[in-house]
């Protein structure tokens, strides 16, 4: 049996249609219901939603034995696990955002509000900038707008939002998109398992 | 856990391959670590000024003591229990670890790498019913890296993207048919004779292939020892910096992230300037309590109540006779409370009787 963790919201349901494509069934899980847990033993799978920022820590910790996880965290958290398979689904880009008519001073600290502080450390560190990190937890768009930072770092699908509030996407620093990964020592001791899964679902599309 | 007492059962499978014990100093020059950073786990190291006004640390690792101490040359086989101090995962804090582990330093042969190996797949064998040890040899990624001339970046990115399987980060490598051998090896995964068999089906470059020999040779030596559930797994990476040889990782059922971890480190006795080899392995015995067990039903075996001065003599006499009949037994007037006996006696009258 493996334990799959699926992250909560839209694409969580997505990557579940792709899971039963795949031949994981188990229509349950989409139905409206208190229950945490929903399995399947026919095929051998036990599916459970939770919070996207926390798949990668249920996975690491083997509570999951493989799970899907944007990219975003992955670079973010940098958890331990094994990063099997590009499921080219939730694609997006994490930018560097700020006024449509944004330039940059160098000769003064940069403000960067963002929910991703080790991203925009690490994209920061390799241009040699010197930043000032304020860590959001929702909402960043309206940072720049009421002067609490002069960019920010987050994650662009369409630019839609950026556009309505007078911002724009002015660098990007990685492409983005779901990940299928595996905790390493349940990759020891299910390793057919969690390899023809992979398979599968590379193959599902 | 398959024993209760893991350090007496390790101690005794070491000496018995005429291992002997080390014991290092809890204190530390910083300079060691700092010197060699890359070396360690994690780097942060817990610092102290001591009295003479020096920078000392409480040791986050054995190994770098161990090969300091030694003077390269003589083959010296030791094994050691130590606690050592490190942060186990960023933003934890430190903490204290108990460790054990044995080093193999010196003119190393093909023989002492087989024991070694075979050692800590018989110590995950004395720790758990259900485990694997994976092995893996630098020089294979490392011989395509080569032969593709990657730079030093470049190499860094591939050996990040193999330690995590990762076949998107490796599709993007500069050199697609690198890329491709590359990504046929981290999905390599199985039983050693048969995997470095089918590894060396690729079209790999001479180093990978004299590296995979290597490791069919120490699965032939293994065989004779009767180790089985050993893997090769190629996505096994330590710090290249000093691991670019053998390296392995043990894992139990139930525990999250790998409990032995070692390899061949030639490298840091090269920068030390000692001669010859170096190998070894270190179990983390922390991590073996993370395993999910479920508690225990009863805090003892047996409640022996008493209730006056009077009754002393006998609930003394029959506390005696049980424990050496092999039961843990604790007297008292009055029952404690939130604990739970298997079984409860009263001493009363000159008499003792069992609770229904």
């Amino acid at each position: 049996m493996l334990n799959v963790a699926l992250p909560k919201g839209r694409l969580g349901e997505k990557v579940y249609e792709r899971m039963a494509r795949a031949g994981y069934p188990c229509p349950e899980v989409l139905e409206e219901s208190r229950r945490l847990t929903f399995e399947n033993p026919e095929t051998g799978v036990r599916y459970f939603w939770v919070k996207p920022s926390d798949v990668a820590i249920y996975v690491e910790r083997g509570a999951a034995d493989v799970g899907i996880a944007g990219k975003d965290i992955l670079l973010e958290y940098s958890p331990q696990v094994y990063e099997l398979l590009d499921l080219g689904m939730g694609k997006c880009r994490m930018c560097v955002a700020g006024r449509a008519d944004f330039r940059d001073d160098t000769s003064r600290t940069l403000r960067v509000a963002t929910k991703f502080p080790n991203i925009a450390r690490a994209h920061y560190a390799a241009c040699g900038r010197e930043i000032s990190i304020i860590k959001l937890n929702g909402s960043i768009e309206i940072a720049p707008l009421l002067g609490l930072s002069d960019v920010i770092v987050d994650i662009v699908e369409t630019g839609k939002t950026l556009l309505e509030n007078g911002l724009a996407p002015l660098t990007t620093i990685v492409p983005i998109s779901a990940r299928f990964i595996a905790n390493t020592a349940s990759y020891q001791f299910h390793s057919d398992e969690i390899r023809t899964m992979c398979e599968r679902l590379e193959n599902a599309l | 856990m398959k024993t209760p007492n893991p350090q007496r059962a390790l101690r005794a499978l070491y000496t018995g391959c005429g291992y002997l014990p080390f014991r290092v100093r809890k204190f530390e020059d910083y300079d060691l670590y700092a010197e060699n950073k890359r070396f360690l786990q994690s780097h942060r190291v817990l610092t102290f000024t001591d009295t003479d006004g020096r920078l000392k640390a409480l040791k986050p690792d054995v190994t770098l003591s161990i090969v300091k101490s030694s003077g390269g040359g003589e083959l010296r086989k030791l094994f050691y229990q130590e606690n050592v101090y490190r942060e186990p995962r960023p933003g934890e804090g430190f903490c204290e670890i108990a460790q054990m582990g044995l080093e193999c330093i010196g003119a190393l042969t093909g023989f002492d790498v087989g024991e070694v190996l075979m050692l800590a797949g018989r110590s995950l064998d004395a720790l758990a019913e259900d485990w694997v040890l994976t092995v893996s040899h630098i020089g294979v990624v490392a011989g395509v890296l080569e032969a593709a001339g990657f730079d030093e970046e470049q190499r860094r990115a591939a050996f990040a993207a193999v330690s995590r399987k990762n076949a998107p980060a490796l599709a993007a490598l500069p050199d697609a048919q690198a890329a491709a051998l590359l990504q046929s090896l981290i999905r390599l995964y199985g039983p050693l004779d048969e995997t470095v068999a089918q590894a060396q089906e690729l079209p790999l470059p001479p180093a990978s292939r004299a590296a995979l020999a290597e490791l069919a040779a120490l699965g032939d030596q293994l065989a004779l020892y009767g180790l089985k559930r050993v893997a090769l797994d190629l996505a096994v990476v330590n710090d290249v910096d000093y691991y670019d040889d053998l390296v392995f990782r043990g894992f139990v059922a139930g525990v999250s992230s790998p409990v032995l971890s070692g390899g061949r480190y030639d490298r840091l006795l090269e920068r030390m300037g000692k001669p010859g080899g170096a190998i070894g392995f270190a179990v983390y015995l922390d991590r073996l309590e993370l395993a999910p067990r479920p508690a225990a039903a009863f805090d003892g075996d047996v409640l022996l109540l008493f209730e006056s001065e009077s009754d002393l003599p006998l609930a003394i006499r029959t506390a005696e006779r049980l424990r050496q009949a092999g039961e843990s037994v604790r007297a008292a007037r009055t029952a404690p409370a939130d604990l739970r006996y298997r079984r409860v006696l009263r001493v009363r009258n000159g008499e003792v009787r069992e609770d229904a």
